[in-house]
C-alpha cells in the first residue's frame, strides 16, 4: 500500500515464507539460481565491476560506501617484492552484532545461495579465487547450515575448479567468530582472520593494499553479496531504478522494539521511518517516543523527526546514519537514560581497548549515566557528557568511539529534560545522594 | 592436552589457510567445545601444535568473550539484555533465571551444573527476548518459558543427555 514506488520489487526475500527455500534445488527451479553467475562469467571482470558501480549499490553493513568503486580498488596484477604473483582474497564479513540488526541472520537461514552466488561473481570481478566467509562464532546452527549450502554449490559445480567451464576457479571457506563485535569492522576482522586479536588496523594501507594475510583483499556485507546475482542477472538500470538518486536497490531493514510484528522487511528506500512502522503493525504498548534508525550506533530520532525518509542521504541530512538497517522502536514508557545506558554498558563490555580516548570514554560514559540513573546526577554531568563525547569522535583508530558518541550525545540533546528531571528527582528511585556523586564516580563498578 | 580428534580436525582444514596463525581461532573453538572451557594447559598444547609461543594463544584467547578462560557449569545459559530484547522484557527472563537458579549472572551454580550468563546481542532482535543455551537459540523467551527451558535442561543433564548442542549432530542439517 505505502510501496509509491512502482519499480520496486523484493530482489533479496521474494520467497523467504517458503518451506524449503534454502535448498540450492529450489534456488535453481524458482528463483533463477546461479543465472547471474553464467552471465557474469561471460563478461570480462571490469565489465562487471562495471555493472555494479552503476547499479548504485552501496554497502549495506553500515558505512554505506559504493561497492562498484570499493571492487575496483582491488589491483589488477599485484605482485610481491621478488615479482611473483599475489593472491587475493574476497571476504564476507558475516559478523553480524549491532544491536537491533538482524537481516543477515535471515538471508543464512533463508537464502544462503544467493549471498554465495553473489561472492562467486565478486570474486570473479576483483579476480580473487579465495574467499573467506567470516561468521559470528554464536551462529552454531546457521554456520553448519551455510556449510551445507557450500558443499551443495561444490557439488553442482558453482565452486571449485573451472566453474560452469569457464576456467575461473574459486573456493569458500567459513571462519568462525569468537563473540567480539569489534571484529565487525573490516580491519579489525582481517586480524581475526588471521588468528589474531580483532584490534582494527591504521589506515592505510586500505585492505584493497594490505588486507587478509598481507595481501590485496575485499571486504562486503551479506546483504551486499545477495544484491549482486540480481544486479548482473536483470541489469543494473532495473536495480538501480528501485532506489534513489545516488544509492539503487532496495533495503533490508529489520524492525524491533516496540512494534507489533518485529521483523525483517524488504523496502524501497523512498519511506519514511513512520511508513515503515506502520508496516511492521505499528507501535505497541503506548505512544511513539523514539527510534534509532540504523543499529545501535545511529543517533537517535525524536517521535516528530520520524517523518524523514530512509535513504542513506535523508538519515544523515537528518544528523543520524542509515547504518545497518536496524530500526529499534521505542514507546513512550521507556526512559531513555536508561535505554542509552542499556547500549552504553555494551560499548564499554565491546570497546577493544586499543585507544585511551574509546576505552576510557566509554566506560566514563557509561557510569555518568549509570550515577544519573542511581540519583548520583548533577547538571553539569549533562554537559561533561557531551565534553567526553567530543573527545572521543573522531579521535581514534576505528569509527567505534563514534560509534558510542551516537546514542550518548544524541539522546541528551533530544530529550534533555528527562536527564534534568531524573538528576531533580535523584535517579528512578528518587533515592540518590547528590553529594556523594564524586566518590561514587572513581569507585563506581558498572 | 589436546584431543586426537581436535587434531585431527585443524589438520583437515590446515589447507585452507595460508598461515598456522589463521588456525588459531579454529583450534580454541574446538577445546572449548570438547572440554567446555580453555584451560592454561590446552593453550600451551594449542601453542606446541601449532608452533606459536604461549603468550600469543594466551593473548588471542582472553580477547574473545567465548572462550572461557575459567571452567563453567555444564550448562551456559546466556541471555541477551541489550536494546531490543531490554525493550521486550529481558531483564525480567534474566531476573526469573536468577530466582530459578538461585544464583547471579555471571556466577555458577554450586552443583556445577548451570552458569548464567549475561550477553550483548545475539542478532535475534525481532524474536526478542533472546536466550541461548550452550549452542542453541531460543527467541521470544518470557519467564515461564525460561522456567521450562531451565527444567529441561536439568531434567536432560541428570539422564545422561547432551544439552544445548541439538544443531551439531552428525549427518543431520538443522
Amino acid at each position: 500500500m505505502m510501496y509509491n514506488n512502482e519499480h520496486f520489487e523484493p530482489v533479496i526475500t521474494p520467497n523467504v515464507n517458503v518451506p524449503g527455500c534454502e535448498t540450492i534445488d529450489f534456488y535453481l527451479q524458482k528463483e533463477n539460481g546461479y543465472k547471474g553467475l553464467e552471465k557474469a562469467l561471460k563478461m570480462k571482470p571490469a565489465e562487471v565491476v562495471d555493472e555494479v558501480k552503476k547499479s548504485n549499490l552501496r554497502g549495506r553493513g553500515g558505512a554505506g560506501f559504493p561497492t562498484g568503486m570499493k571492487w575496483s580498488f582491488m589491483p589488477a596484477n599485484p605482485v610481491d617484492a621478488n615479482g611473483n604473483p599475489k593472491p587475493k582474497y574476497l571476504v564476507c564479513n558475516a559478523d553480524e552484532g549491532e544491536p537491533g540488526t538482524f537481516k543477515d541472520r535471515l538471508i543464512f537461514t533463508k537464502t544462503p545461495h544467493r549471498m554465495i552466488e553473489g561472492m562467486i561473481i565478486g570474486g570473479h570481478a576483483i579476480g580473487s579465487n579465495k574467499g573467506f566467509i567470516y561468521i559470528r562464532g554464536e551462529w552454531f546452527k546457521e554456520i553448519r547450515l551455510m556449510q551445507k549450502a557450500l558443499d551443495d554449490a561444490y557439488a553442482k559445480g558453482f565452486l571449485g575448479k573451472n566453474i560452469l567451464g569457464s576456467g575461473f576457479d574459486f573456493d569458500l571457506v567459513i571462519y568462525k567468530g569468537a563473540g567480539a563485535y569489534i571484529c565487525g569492522e573490516e580491519t579489525a576482522l582481517l586480524n581475526s582472520l588471521e588468528g589474531k586479536r580483532g584490534e582494527p588496523r591504521l589506515k592505510p594501507p586500505f585492505p584493497a593494499q594490505v588486507g587478509a594475510y598481507g595481501m590485496p583483499s575485499c571486504v562486503n556485507n551479506v546483504e551486499t553479496f545477495a544484491a549482486v546475482p540480481y544486479i548482473i542477472d536483470k541489469g543494473w538500470e532495473k536495480y538501480a531504478k528501485m532506489g534513489t538518486e545516488r544509492s539503487g536497490g532496495t533495503r533490508l531493514i529489520g524492525v524491533s522494539g516496540h512494534v507489533h510484528k518485529p521483523a525483517v522487511y524488504e523496502l524501497p528506500m523512498n519511506l519514511s521511518i513512520n511508513d515503515i512502522i506502520e508496516i511492521a503493525g505499528g507501535v505497541k504498548g503506548g505512544k511513539l517516543k523514539a527510534v534509532i534508525p540504523g543499529g545501535a550506533s545511529a543517533p537517535m530520532l525524536r517521535a516528530d523527526e520520524c517523518h524523514v525518509l530512509t535513504d542513506y542521504d535523508s538519515l544523515a541530512k537528518a544528523g543520524t546514519m542509515a547504518g545497518s538497517g536496524g530500526l529499534i522502536v521505542m514507546n513512550d514508557t521507556v526512559n531513555i537514560v536508561e535505554a542509552t545506558y542499556t547500549l552504553l554498558k555494551f560499548y564499554e563490555h565491546e570497546s577493544c581497548g586499543q585507544c585511551s580516548q574509546c576505552r576510557e570514554g566509554s566506560h566514563w560514559l557509561a557510569r555518568m549515566f549509570k550515577r544519573i540513573l542511581d540519583g548520583g546526577g548533577t547538571q553539569d554531568d549533562l554537559d561533561y557528557i557531551a565534553k567526553i563525547c567530543g573527545n572521543m569522535a573522531g579521535q581514534t583508530i576505528c569509527a567505534f568511539a563514534d560509534a558510542v558518541t551516537g546514542p550518548a550525545l544524541s539522546s541528551v540533546r533530544k530529550f534533555r529534560g528527562e536527564f534534568e528531571e531524573l538528576v531533580a528527582k535523584g535517579g528512578l528511585k528518587g533515592i540518590g545522594k547528590k553529594e556523594s556523586a564524586s566518590h561514587k564516580l572513581v569507585g563506581a563498578h558498572v | 592436552m589436546l584431543s586426537e580428534k581436535i587434531k585431527k580436525t585443524i589438520n583437515g582444514i590446515r589447507h585452507q589457510f595460508p598461515t598456522e596463525q589463521a588456525l588459531l581461532l579454529p583450534i580454541l573453538h574446538e577445546i572449548q567445545n570438547e572440554y567446555g572451557w580453555v584451560s592454561m594447559e590446552s593453550m600451551k598444547a594449542a601453542g606446541e601444535f601449532l608452533n606459536l609461543p604461549v603468550s600469543k594463544v594466551r593473548e588471542v584467547a582472553s580477547f574473545y568473550t567465548m572462550y572461557r578462560l575459567d571452567p563453567i557449569g555444564k550448562v551456559d545459559v546466556q541471555i541477551c539484555t541489550n536494546i531490543s530484547c531490554w525493550l521486550n522484557g529481558a531483564d525480567k527472563v534474566l531476573a526469573c533465571a536468577e530466582r530459578k537458579l538461585g544464583i547471579h549472572h555471571g556466577q555458577t551454580t554450586k552443583d556445577g551444573k548451570f552458569t548464567l550468563t549475561q550477553v550483548e546481542c545475539l542478532a535475534a532482535c525481532g524474536t526478542a527476548p533472546a536466550v541461548q543455551i550452550n549452542q542453541d537459540y531460543f527467541e521470544q523467551v518470557d519467564e515461564n518459558m525460561m522456567e521450562n527451558l531451565i527444567d529441561q535442561a536439568s531434567r536432560d543433564l541428570d539422564a545422561g543427555k547432551e544439552v544445548g548442542k541439538s544443531t551439531q549432530k552428525d549427518g543431520e542439517w538443522p
